[in-house]
């Protein structure tokens, strides 16, 4: 530490250049920061994803649907513990913008294949007795300020009920919370049958089917096994983990994890391209100096440790502002995208992520200056003064 | 009467350049006693900073050897003579050589980063030698704040912060008018006298070699004559 003030003093010799190295480096990990949260926030669902969950779809696209009457049959098949419906509803509350997700469900059955989820006892009780009822979760209620006992109109773009209104009314039962950090509750659950009896069309269809099973391991072998009994039907099953359905959802928008992976690269490169010119122009500049450093006893390695220090400091000063600045906005976008995209976070993993990045990318900037610095012979560099 | 600090025994310098090889030093013997003040003379070229920079661990001879206060440097490690300098030589260049983004106070303090003691400690030592100098009021200037003869003075304090035995001192009147000169000279020979530092003075100029006690003429790398103040 004590060679703290020394590396601090030097870093501010040229005052604008070392300002502009560290904008720029602070630009390179404000990106980083809202890359990373974004990408985390569209894998949301394969990381969350439970090993003992399987998901059915129709076989050709997860728009069409399939018959209600698997449940029963996928129920049977060995291996399986539950199994829970549910179907898109496409709809938004007042704003057409602000859309978030609703699922009409068997409540009993998708509570139970979710487990995560928390309601309280007199909510579960009150929404599985209330046919028009429903709950919301914590993020949604923080959103639109909605209590338990109020009713609100939910606009569905797809589904007209048999009144040739596309304006369904809810009851809300119950405000529901989640055990895990990284799950949303910006999700709305309401009753399959007050759905499917109320809608003018398509009746008797699911979107898809959460299945739990007993064994993990066994997770090919009952997919396969739901899949073969749907064989010959009109209406054949793909069955996958959880994590491969989010996987493949994801997919449809895209490789995102390539796509950040390939921009951050690109802008990591040019700021060691940045930084390293700094660093050498800074070590050339004072060569003298740093032989002087040497006359008075510094080693070879000291000097090159300091240089180094300079270099991760540039870093690590842009960097945590950059890591900041991307921590105070998504704050702020989180609350507007909770319905949206939840889970729009800086998470822990990204910011140790990040903090290693800095001190990684200063070493490799700096490797080659720090490296001149330590071979700088004392007699050649003040002979040029 | 004081021991010798400085024993050179047939020393001899060669550099390579291009294909050439330039003897700058030839088959030099010198001895210099403990708290002599030495004025080496000579003209350009004729080895003066070349004989500084073996002195000071800076160089290594390409034959003989060099032993300062019974210690071989010759045959020392690049670590260990950057050790043996921190604790023994002070370095005082024309230029003065000062960290310019350091106020005067933390250039004195930098040999004492490779001490041991604490930041209180090293402030009050560094504070100590700039008194000693007479700059204690100009403590947080910053050397573009200082004048020419300032400078110098900071860099005498910052080469006696560590109390070493020998000061060497590489034409340290070079830049500055008569008058600084004549200061930055007799602060040097007060340092001689009253604190007992030996100092060896690369000079050019006959009237600084006086204020020395003794003065070597150095030419084509070999000692010429010596003169005895």
């Amino acid at each position: 530490m004590k060679y703290f003030y020394l590396v601090w003093k030097s870093i501010w010799r040229k005052k604008v250049r070392t300002i502009l190295t560290v904008l720029s480096v602070l630009v390179a990990f404000l990106l980083y920061g809202l890359l990373s949260a974004f990408n985390q926030a569209f894998r949301g669902g394969v990381d969350i994803a439970n090993a003992s969950r399987l998901v059915t779809i129709d076989k050709i696209s997860l728009i069409n649907p399939v018959p209600a009457s698997y449940q029963q049959k996928i129920r049977a098949v060995p291996g399986v513990k539950q199994v829970a419906m549910s179907n898109w509803f496409g709809g938004y509350y007042q704003d057409k913008k602000a859309q978030f997700a609703q699922f009409p469900v068997n409540p009993e059955t998708y509570l139970e294949v979710y487990p995560e989820l928390i309601l309280p006892d007199d909510q579960k009780e009150k929404w599985f007795s209330t046919r028009d009822s429903a709950i919301v979760g914590r993020d949604l209620v923080n959103i639109y300020g909605w209590k338990i006992g109020d009713r609100i109109p939910i606009h569905s773009e797809i589904w007209t009920n048999e009144s040739g209104s596309q304006v369904w009314d809810f009851e809300i039962a119950g405000i529901f919370d989640t055990d895990d950090p990284r799950g949303s509750t910006a999700l709305m659950l309401f009753h399959y049958k007050y759905f499917d009896e109320g809608r003018a069309f398509a009746k008797g269809n699911v979107g898809w089917y959460v299945v739990t099973i007993d064994d993990p391991g066994r997770a090919a072998e009952i997919a396969n096994a739901i899949d073969t009994q749907f064989a010959n039907s009109p209406n054949q099953t793909k069955t996958s983990t959880e994590a491969a359905f989010a996987e493949s959802f994801l997919k449809q928008f895209g490789n995102i994890a390539l796509i950040v992976r390939l921009i951050l690269t690109a802008v990591f490169f040019t700021i060691l391209l940045v930084a390293g010119n700094t660093m050498a122009q800074s070590v050339r500049e004072r060569l003298s100096e740093l032989a002087v450093l040497k006359t008075l006893g510094f080693v070879n390695g000291g000097v090159m440790g300091i240089v180094l220090a300079e270099s991760i400091l540039v870093m690590l000063l842009g960097g945590l502002i950059g890591l900041g600045s991307a921590w105070l906005l998504l704050v702020m976008l989180a609350k507007q995208t909770a319905a949206v995209l939840p889970g729009l976070m800086l998470s822990n993993e990204a910011l140790v992520t990040g903090v290693l990045l800095m001190v990684l990318a200063g070493i490799v900037a700096g490797v080659f200056p720090a490296l001149r610095a330590m071979r700088l012979t004392i007699v050649e560099a003040l002979a040029r003064t | 009467m004081s021991g010798d600090l400085v024993v050179l025994r047939d020393i001899s310098r060669t550099y390579q350049k291009g294909k050439e090889r330039v003897e700058v030093l030839h088959k030099l013997n010198l001895t210099i006693a403990e708290c002599d003040f030495l004025a080496l003379m000579g003209p350009s070229g004729s080895g003066k900073t070349t004989l500084l920079n073996l002195l000071g661990g800076l160089d290594k001879p390409t034959s003989g050897t060099v032993e300062v206060g019974g210690e071989a440097l010759h045959s020392m490690s690049s670590g260990a003579l950057s050790k043996w300098r921190a604790r023994h030589v002070g370095f005082i260049f024309q230029f003065y050589n000062l960290l310019p983004v350091l106020t005067a106070q933390k250039n004195v303090e930098l040999p004492l980063l490779l001490t041991n003691l604490g930041s209180k400690e090293r402030a009050k030592r560094a504070a100590t030698a700039l008194s000693i100098v007479g700059l204690e009021d100009r403590a947080k200037h910053y050397p573009r704040e200082l004048s020419g003869g300032q400078e110098q003075r900071v860099a005498i304090a910052r080469a006696i912060v560590s109390d070493p035995t020998l000061l060497l001192c590489d034409e340290p009147t070079g830049d500055l008018d008569r008058e600084t000169a004549d200061e930055i000279l007799a602060l040097l020979q007060a340092l001689n006298r009253d604190h007992n530092k030996t100092i060896v003075m690369v000079t050019h100029d006959a009237i600084s070699a006086d204020y020395a006690t003794h003065t070597l003429h150095l030419d084509k790398g070999t000692l010429a004559a010596e003169a005895t103040a």
